[in-house]
């Protein structure tokens, strides 16, 4: 069944007149089984609302596909449209991409069978996004051949094609898809396509090769435009201050004092600060920066991580009445425990991290003259997020919301709540003027929304062969399932008996997903105690995790890539060692090494090496996904080694790059090595499988160099050095 | 008004002149290739280059530019022809790409110095430029590449 389609912002005639007569315009509609695309007259035929058009085809042979891949660095804006490209067999060279509008109901990937969402998000954009896509361009490939046909009069099934070509091998008759475009039609239905009738991986051309990036030659010219980059006619410039304790309004300010400094149009109330606004960017900081406000009480008012972390967690664990949800239970943990041969214990705890994307937070906001409609300027992970965001904030239908996609300065999970877009649409709202909002660093870090801290308690019940028949693994913290529980599950492991639990607690810290949340901190406390029972069987770690914990095949596989990559069993040099690790992400399954080194006098552990073997499913952008996998294990480097955020009475004690240390290029390993096992499975998340294995990896490297364990992540050289004394 | 050759052509701005040349670049003049990370001074970001030397834009006030030359990662070159951007190119170094005029513009003062510079002085010259998304072995690589084809 097919349902209506939306409206669009692309008009249909602008669409035609972009097209010139005789175009050929493929739209998008919803199907119960994924997106589909069918022809202008059926989808006018449809509905009385605007089509919108996901592949166009000009007569001078253009094509035009939209992406709806939110560039963030990770490649889907180029990636999404390339698969098209590959089931069309269009050639690449004449291939435009244009960002789609922000309408998850026509654009949205299908999340859970259920939803529609753009938020790319969780590594999903091409994993989400592969079948639908391969299917919308087998589509557009056939409704070519039948028109070429039919301009033939021969049979379809004796045609074939060549990039952006229809070849009649009999003959050697040839039309190009843009000669098509100038004569051919759009049937309406447009002909199905079956799954079986997809190219076969041997003809691909396109995927599992890669085609360079489209937005790498804008980003060495500084033309590639990022939100912060906009510029509008008549626009003033605001910035903001947040309640130092999160989540507090403001009660009263130095209004006249600031509105007097050079400059200063407006002040503006937000629900959880006050926004400056001025005619140029310098002078909203110098007046922000006078800024003396009176706050309400916060909701984190007097709160203190590391004492909730070091007690109250504690507190928790001990309690037997404290409130449990159940995360996942497989056979009888309880009866696992009760038979034991013997029990291992250990707990681990993590800091909260910030995101620390390059690009602080920001937003162009403009209404029009009868202030009922308006247009929203980011780059954002979820422009469907923001679009409904902004609407709900002024009781607008999502129609009055047109949002514009940008590049993204860095994402990894703290761009998708709409938030910005919200507070800059208030301030042009209340001075009348398109405005530019941008948050200082010192805000975007003091307002962070943080990877949350947590404390991991872990039990395993060891059978009488030794094996791993009962395990239980409860997380504390604030953040409830979405961000404590990722990474839990050990699915990768055959282990029996299991009993995963999350016991909560309320901060009032804002809290959000972070380049894989939550494995980061799990698969570190998880990682690290199989190492633990590796050392008491004495037994080596890969051993262990086949005989022991039932790895799967492919975990197997994983493992055993990255044994061969960094050849474990050879002798490191003097001072040297290496630690292993798996984690989970997003369907990707990932099995790591690094091997570091220690300078006992500093603290300082500097990792040397990473090998890292990847099951990704099918890899179709070869040199995206290595990239990918190389910025995950930088960025999970930086925060294992470097990165915490601590709050006092309630309020971030770090407040810029001085204080919140981030990897520079002088810590970089100096060999990184990546590889894919060799698959024919669906493709899976990519962009954060580098980061989560890297801990415990360190962590077991540590414990082999040292024959003590580091429980507290990041392991900063002060907190290594009292692991030493220890 | 305060005047200064900006990538070769003679601008006056009516700026304050504790005003950071980051804001006149980006606002005032609207060359938005420089970008704003830290404003501190902490990341790099800001990158430009003052009478031939690599500075942060973020910190660098109005009253220092007066009369001298300031070159952007606009002006580096005439279609993006530097050797270093087309080794950028060549190795697909940027990932969100936020950092990289910066990293660009501290990498070619390293290469107008010293053409042949080995890893570890790529490394000491570039070390204060962060780069989020971990693309510092692309960028060695890259600067490698141009010293050599350069």
């Amino acid at each position: 069944m097919t349902i209506a389609i939306k409206s669009s912002d692309v008009s249909r005639r602008g669409v035609l007149a972009g097209l010139g007569a005789g175009g050929m315009i493929f739209c998008l509609t919803l199907g119960t089984d994924g997106v589909r695309l069918l022809s202008e007259a059926q989808a006018s035929a449809m509905a009385n609302a605007p089509v919108t058009p996901w592949v166009r085809i000009a007569p001078d042979g253009t094509i035009t596909i939209l992406s709806a891949g939110a560039e963030m660095g990770q490649g889907s804006m180029t990636n999404l449209p390339m698969i098209v490209a590959e089931e069309m067999d269009a050639d690449w060279s004449r291939v435009a991409i244009e960002m789609a509008p922000a309408d998850a109901g026509v654009y949205g990937y299908l999340f859970n069978n259920n939803i529609r969402m753009m938020a790319i998000v969780g590594s999903r954009a091409t994993m989400l996004y592969y079948n639908q896509l391969r299917i919308a361009g087998a589509q557009v490939r056939k409704v070519l051949l039948l028109n070429a046909a039919e301009r033939w009069a021969v049979d379809v099934a004796t045609l074939r094609t060549e990039p952006s070509l229809v070849i009649n091998p009999a003959n050697g008759q040839k039309l190009t898809y843009g000669e098509i475009a100038a004569f051919g039609k759009v049937p309406a239905p447009l002909p199905s396509v079956d799954a079986k009738e997809l190219k076969s991986r041997k003809d691909w051309r396109l995927i599992g090769k890669g085609v360079p990036r489209r937005d790498t030659p804008l980003k060495v010219n500084g033309t590639a435009i990022f939100g912060v980059d906009i510029r509008l006619p008549d626009m003033v410039y605001a910035t903001t201050l947040h309640s130092p304790v999160h989540n507090s309004a403001p009660e009263r300010w130095n209004d006249a004092q600031v509105k007097a400094m050079p400059g200063v149009l407006a002040t503006v109330r937000l629900t959880n600060g006050v926004a400056v606004v001025a005619e140029r960017f310098e002078q909203a900081l110098a007046a922000a920066g006078a800024l003396k406000v009176d706050w309400q009480k916060g909701t984190a008012a007097g709160f203190n991580s590391e004492e909730a972390l070091n007690r109250d967690y504690v507190k928790i664990h001990h309690d037997p009445n404290a409130p449990t949800q159940a995360v996942h239970t497989a056979g009888d943990a309880k009866a696992a425990f009760a038979g034991a041969a013997k029990v291992h214990t250990a707990e681990f705890r993590s800091d909260f991290g910030y995101h620390a994307q390059m690009e602080p937070l920001n937003a162009v906001a403009r209404f029009n003259d009868a202030g009922d409609r308006i247009e929203i300027w980011e780059g954002t992970q979820a422009p469907d997020i923001s679009r409904t965001a902004v609407a709900k904030a002024f009781g607008f239908k999502e129609e009055q919301v047109t949002h514009h996609q940008c590049y993204l300065g860095g994402g990894f999970g703290r761009r998708n709540g709409g938030y910005e877009a919200v507070e800059a649409a208030q301030i042009a709202r209340a001075v009348r003027r398109p405005v530019k909002l941008i948050w200082t660093r010192t805000e975007d870090l003091a307002q962070g929304r943080f990877r949350p801290q947590s404390y991991q308690c872990l039990e395993a019940a060891i059978d009488a062969s030794g094996k791993v028949a009962g395990w239980k693994h409860c997380v504390i913290g604030d953040g409830g399932t979405a961000l404590l529980t990722g990474g839990m599950r050990i699915a990768y492991y055959g282990v029996p008996n299991q009993l995963l639990e999350l016991r909560g607690i309320s901060h009032g810290v804002q809290v959000k997903h972070w380049r894989a949340v939550a494995h980061v901190f799990n698969v570190f406390a998880i990682e690290s105690f199989i190492d633990q029972m590796a050392v008491d069987a004495n037994m080596d770690p890969i051993a262990f995790r086949f005989e022991r914990m039932g790895a799967t095949p492919k975990a197997r596989r994983c493992f055993e890539t990255v044994a061969r990559m960094c050849d474990w069993r050879a002798a490191r040099p003097q001072g040297r060692a290496l630690g292993l690790s798996i984690s989970e992400r997003s369907g990707s399954l990932g099995a790591g090494v690094v091997e570091i080194s220690l300078d006992r006098q500093s603290g300082k552990i500097k990792v040397h090496k990473v090998w890292v073997a990847v099951d990704g499913g099918i890899i179709v952008s070869p040199d995206p996904a290595k990239a990918n996998i190389e910025s995950a294990i930088i960025y999970g480097l930086s925060s294992v080694l470097h990165e915490r955020v601590t709050l006092k009475d309630g309020v971030v004690e770090q407040s810029n790059f001085h204080d919140y240390n981030l990897m520079r290029m002088s810590d970089l390993p100096d060999e990184m090595h990546v590889e894919f096992v060799d698959v024919d499975t669906r493709p899976t998340g990519l962009g954060e499988i580098g980061n989560p294995f890297l801990a415990a990896a360190i962590s077991n490297a540590f414990h082999r160099l040292t024959g003590k364990r580091l429980r507290h992540m990041p392991f900063t050289p002060e907190r290594v050095l009292e692991v030493l004394k220890a | 008004m305060l005047s200064f050759t900006l990538n070769g052509r003679q601008v006056s701005v009516d700026a304050a002149s504790n005003t950071p040349l980051l804001w006149v670049i980006r606002d005032h003049v609207g060359l938005t290739g420089t970008k704003y990370g830290c404003g501190a001074g902490l990341c790099g970001a800001c990158t430009v280059h003052v009478d031939g030397k690599a500075v942060r834009a973020c910190q660098t006030p109005m009253s220092e530019v007066s009369a001298k030359t300031v070159v952007t990662i606009e002006g580096l070159s005439p279609n993006a022809s530097h050797p270093l951007q087309k080794a950028w190119v060549a190795l697909e170094v940027p990932q969100c790409g936020y950092c990289q005029s910066g990293q660009i513009m501290k990498a070619a003062e390293l290469l107008a110095s010293n053409p042949r510079p080995n890893r570890a002085q790529i490394v000491a010259h570039m070390d204060g430029n962060i780069c989020r998304c971990g693309t510092y072995h692309r960028i060695i690589a890259a600067v490698e590449q141009a010293s050599r084809e350069g």
